[in-house]
């Protein structure tokens, strides 16, 4: 009898309005002859051709992998993003992988409606490390970056706020998750 | 890094809030700039605890690495070595037992309610009541004690291992789980009554923190945060793994998208892991716990991708191997990383005294975000 379910949308912070669309949502995501087109990594390899027949392609693993230019990134991201038929809204991975000859980044993308996940990878010069930013798509991008930026000294081109974030200030030499750090006080090997 | 104590030319004042705080529950360090009482933007510093485990697991075999993965979200040590586990099975191509299945998902849900009820007893302390944290040890001690007799720990368990699990349940789990749940159930509604119903509370916790579900995608959020405000993101009902499929539970969403809202999922759904809990202990299959694999593990070339749903959303476990024993590269997309990087979008404009419990709501665990 304690137990009051909160009033959705009675308040100033929380308008009806975005209340009622968190609502729709809801409904959206538990209707599934509804809005959900759920694609098949054939459909997704099909429809990113169009937008961007530059793209090669990896497959084998349970996700479509895409290989892009690093110039082509910025503008397949926005697509990727708004596209109505793909809308990966949720970034839920951004890292990167040092290869010793080069690096490469890795983008896991996700669809909260329908429900299908790509996997884009750009490798990067390991000397001039760059790209551009996508914090302005996907807005988790911008903590993500910014570790990726001290681990790997990866530069994010117009990136809002790229500074350290888990590494002291006044951090120099080299950066942590590549390959060849090496730190003789704090071991980090067996 | 910790910026001067003052006032800025436009009247701001900066304050800085831990490292060392008992309200942030670790080593947190957030720089507030403040006008008035009002926030105007909070700045996290992090890596007071980073241990480097991506670096160190790059150095350690397929075995070995699980085990230091109990200490990045220490609340949910089971899940992450549960999901590692599950990488590792991806690569090798291996089924394992529906015995150990079974036992795999009991633990998961336990030691998801044990969660629950600290991070619920942690913050009532944070909004200054004092009371339900003894209630909340109460029960977690049972699950604590039911943990200890299975896997010899009672907070960094490293009971899973690739194949199964690593010992046989203690004879005594069926008989100290379902005790358990009758004490839950027998005490349940003083959770309520102490503090869910509590009209000082609720003020507290209605309409602050607000956050609409967009945000809560494009900042990545997940778990109980995401679900207060409607976005369905539970791993275990969308990309089910183990024998999630076959159970009966409900993904626990609310609207509101404030603090309240994500409050009320997390005490939901702790009755949802009792449901999952009373649905399996009677019907533990017969079998072996774990299946046979050679000693010294090898995956093959290529890289693979687990996500499941711990106590604070979804985990990620992403493993680059070039063939050897040692994996090439481990990324842990932690649940709390993306969560915390919400706190500046949601606090802007509130109080600070509400900070406080919006941070509780969002549920961090430092060393989940360190690593």
């Amino acid at each position: 009898m304690w137990l009051v379910a909160p009033k959705t949308g009675s308040v100033a912070s929380c308008p009806d309005k975005t209340a009622g669309e968190n609502k729709k949502r809801i409904d959206q995501g538990t209707n599934k002859k509804g809005q959900r087109i759920t694609m098949s990594n054939e459909e997704l390899k099909t429809k990113i051709t169009e937008l961007l027949p530059a793209a090669t392609f990896e497959e084998g693993g349970e996700w479509l992998n895409i290989n892009i230019e690093t110039k082509d990134w910025l503008s397949l991201a926005q697509q990727l993003r708004n596209d109505n038929s793909l809308f990966f809204d949720y970034l839920f991975c951004l890292t990167c992988i040092d290869w010793k000859t080069h690096l490469t980044m890795v983008y896991h993308l996700s669809s909260t409606q329908h429900r299908h996940n790509i996997v884009v990878k750009s490798k990067l010069d390991r000397n001039n490390p760059e790209i551009e930013t996508v914090a302005h798509i996907w807005k988790t991008a911008e903590f993500h970056e910014r570790e990726v930026y001290e681990m790997f000294g990866v530069n994010f081109l117009h990136h809002p706020d790229l500074r350290l974030l888990i590494l002291p200030d006044g951090w120099e030499g080299k950066n942590p998750l590549r390959k060849d750090f090496e730190d003789p006080i704090n071991m980090i090997k067996l | 890094m910790f910026e001067e104590v003052g006032t800025t030319i436009d009247g701001d004042m900066i304050i800085n809030v831990g490292p060392q705080h008992p309200a942030t529950h670790g080593v947190l360090h957030l720089v507030i700039t403040l006008n008035g009482e009002t926030i105007k933007k909070v700045e996290p510093h992090l890596g007071f605890i980073h241990r480097s485990i991506e670096k160190m697991c790059e150095s350690l075999s397929y075995r070995q690495f699980i085990y230091v993965t109990s200490r990045m979200d220490y609340l949910s040590a089971h899940i992450n070595n549960h999901a590692c586990a599950l990488c590792v099975e991806k690569g090798l191509q291996v089924e394992i037992p529906p015995r150990a299945q079974v036992i795999r998902v009991l633990m998961d849900e336990l030691t998801r309610i044990a969660s629950h009820e600290l991070w619920w007893g942690a913050m009532a302390m944070d909004l200054g009541a004092f009371t339900p944290f003894f209630h909340a040890f109460r029960e977690r001690e049972s699950i604590n004690d039911i943990m200890e007799e299975t896997c010899g720990a009672r907070l960094t368990m490293n009971y899973m291992v690739p194949g199964g699990v690593m010992q046989d349940l203690h004879p005594n789990f069926q008989k100290r789980t379902k005790e358990f749940l009758q004490l839950y159930k027998r005490k349940i509604h003083e959770y309520d009554e102490l503090v869910t119903g509590n009209i000082i509370f609720q003020n507290r916790m209605k309409n602050v923190g607000y956050l609409s579900a967009e945000d809560a995608v494009s900042y990545g959020c997940s778990g109980p945060a995401a679900r207060g405000s409607g976005v369905s993101c539970d791993i275990r009902k969308i990309y089910p793994y183990e024998i999630y499929d076959k159970l009966e539970f409900d993904e626990v969403l609310e609207t509101a998208g404030d603090s309240f809202a994500r409050y009320m999922i997390r005490i939901r759904e702790m009755q949802q892991s009792i449901r999952i809990i009373e649905q399996l202990i009677d019907n533990i299959p017969e079998g072996d716990f774990q299946t046979k694999t050679k000693a010294v593990l090898k995956l093959p070339k290529g890289e693979f991708y687990t996500r499941v749903e711990t106590a604070r959303g979804e985990l990620g476990v992403y493993i680059v191997s070039e063939g050897g024993t040692t994996p090439y590269r481990i990324k842990f997309r932690s649940p709390g990383f993306s969560n915390l990087s919400v706190l500046d979008h949601i606090a802007r404009g509130s109080k600070l005294g509400d900070l406080v419990a919006m941070m509780g709501t969002l549920d961090l665990v430092i060393p989940d975000i360190d690593r």
